[in-house]
């Protein structure tokens, strides 16, 4: 019943470019620049595109995920200015002027980041469709340990942060696994987490 | 998602007017939830006002030794503000038990505050709802009603308020600020911001149309040991069942404000003024008024032993 997992139509893309609003009804389109794996990319959008179908369909960066549409399952997670964000529940016109880190810009299959490296050692993943998102989080996750954000199973608030497992479990708690690689992925994030010391 | 023109104001008092101009416009902050409806065109506005970038991100001390939050503070910066975290610990503890570490990254102040329901109804457009379309019926009233509230609801609509951080800041004795379209300010105390249901539960505060809220204030630190509670289906990423919210002070007296059972985060003086006397009594003056539905009726033992948990932590 409730629109768990259930996927709104994507929105119509814009015929041709226009400035102004014509009509009540009729699509408008903007302009948006942002940087997106360290290129600047300049899009004329729909105003209804998410930063999701801007990522995927505009820009054809497929690596991060549509899951359920509606923030619930994580697989849209991409790094905002050094935040990690659900891409389908912000409009790509809202994110002017920012700089996007997709899994595209993490690493590539020749160079990979230490977090990919890490699934790929742990196994913390079966079909891979949730990877993006889960690899995105994990590492926005170890920077926010690093910047001293706590969390729900901080014990002390005012004491400094650490890294333990069951931190690892809450901090992603906003990412669903179907598969339920969980445990691997925790694996996964620690042992990235123990090397950075 | 039906179309809608966009614009970015440079101040409050331009979105404000802004808003007013267009009867059909409506701000959009983190967007977590306006989209996630927008989606679902249970929102349908035809112009977003982006109150990102009006300069109200920061958290300033007040003269009366408080804070004063802006509208647009981020989750994740309030809970993790260092202020907060020593002297107003239950806002903090609140705000991380609620949504997701990327939710809490975009989700703001007013947005949270301003955030709709959860009813599973108001989310099904192919059932009635008098929230989501006034006169159309409550589904959920002799349909699932598990998680829906206990007090403070009508016959019209049993929904409850679903923010985590709005109970702490109750609790807290938080103020709201805002300004209006003719640039005119005012103050609302956050137990007056939410309106209960009555016949009309589309209507859901007192905020008029184009009134941008600027800021939340806390007034300062009330000590005591805080804690916020919050009992849920799962261990994490879910919505409260109910949740507790108090400041304890060190002769037993102090402050309480429940979440997950009414349409607004629920505090009653007189179940304060019982709270030496323990959970029971407390419980039963905050529930005097409770007309539970036969599946949520658990949600009254489950806050007065929730509430006792509380106050046992408190002690020791
Ligand atoms: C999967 C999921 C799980 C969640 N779990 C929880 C949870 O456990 N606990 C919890 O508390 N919350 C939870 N949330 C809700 C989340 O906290 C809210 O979506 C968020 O706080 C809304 O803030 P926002 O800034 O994104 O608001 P927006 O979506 O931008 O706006 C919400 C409303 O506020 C209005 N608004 C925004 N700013 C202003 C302003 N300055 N003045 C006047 N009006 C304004 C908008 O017009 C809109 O009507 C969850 C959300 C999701 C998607
Ligand atoms: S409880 Fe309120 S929100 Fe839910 S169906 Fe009834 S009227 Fe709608």
């Amino acid at each position: 019943m409730v629109a768990a997992g259930a996927c709104a139509a994507l929105p119509a893309m814009p015929g041709a470019a226009r400035a102004q609003p014509v009509s009540r009804g009729e699509p408008v389109t903007a302009s948006v620049s942002m940087s997106v794996n360290g290129e600047n990319r300049t899009l004329q959008l729909d105003t209804r595109t998410t930063l999701l179908d801007a990522l995927r369909e505009h820009l054809h960066l497929t690596g991060t995920k549509k899951g359920c549409d509606h923030g619930q399952c994580g697989a849209c997670t991409v790094i905002v200015d050094g935040q990690r964000i659900n891409s389908c529940l912000t409009l790509a016109i809202m994110n002017q002027g920012v700089q996007v880190t997709t899994i595209e810009g993490l690493g590539t299959v020749d160079d990979l980041h230490p977090m990919q490296e890490a699934f790929v050692k742990h196994d913390g993943f079966q079909c891979g469709y949730c990877t993006p998102g889960q690899i995105c989080s994990s590492v926005a996750v170890l920077d926010e340990i690093k910047a001293g954000i706590p969390s729900h199973v901080t014990a002390d608030l005012t004491a400094p942060m650490a890294v333990s497992e069951a931190e690892i479990r809450e901090r992603l708690s906003g990412n669903i696994c179907r598969c339920g690689a969980y445990s691997n992925i925790v694996a996964a994030v620690s042992d990235v987490a123990g090397r950075q010391g | 998602m039906r179309a809608f023109s966009y614009e970015k104001p440079a101040s409050p008092a331009e979105a404000a007017t802004a808003a007013s101009r267009n009867p059909e416009a409506k701000f959009i902050a983190g967007g977590t939830n306006l989209l996630d409806l927008m989606k679902l065109e249970i929102e349908a506005p035809t112009h977003l006002i982006d109150v990102n970038g009006l300069g109200l991100d920061t958290i300033e001390p007040t003269q009366e030794g408080g804070l004063r939050i802006g509208a647009l503070v981020r989750n994740t910066t309030l809970a993790a503000d260092q202020r907060v975290r020593r002297d107003y610990a239950v806002l903090s503890r609140a705000l991380l038990s609620g949504a997701s570490g990327q939710l809490r990254n975009r989700a703001t102040t007013a947005g949270n505050l301003l955030q709709r329901t959860r009813c599973p109804y108001f989310y099904d457009t192919a059932q009635p709802c008098n929230k989501r379309q006034p006169g159309s019926g409550c589904s959920a009233l002799g349909g699932f009603s598990r998680q829906l509230g206990v007090v403070g609801t009508s016959d019209a609509c049993i929904a409850t308020h679903p923010s985590d951080m709005a109970v702490a800041m109750r609790v807290l004795d938080a103020t709201v600020e805002t300004v209006k379209p003719d640039a005119s300010t005012r103050t609302i105390p956050l137990g007056d911001l939410h309106r209960l249901p009555g016949d009309s539960p589309h209507l859901e505060t007192v905020l008029e149309k184009g009134e941008l809220i600027t800021a939340v204030t806390l007034p300062k630190p009330a000590g005591g040991t805080q804690i916020y509670r919050k009992v849920r289906d799962r261990a994490s990423y879910a919505f409260a069942l109910i949740s507790v919210a108090a400041i304890v002070q060190r002769d037993g007296s102090g402050r309480v404000a429940i979440g997950g059972v009414a349409p607004k985060p629920w505090r009653v003086e007189k179940a304060e003024a019982e709270l030496p006397r323990g959970a029971k009594a407390a419980a039963s003056a905050l529930f005097a008024d409770a007309r539970p539905t036969h599946e949520n009726a658990f949600k009254l033992p489950l806050v007065e032993r929730t509430l006792d948990a509380v106050l046992a932590q408190a002690r020791s």
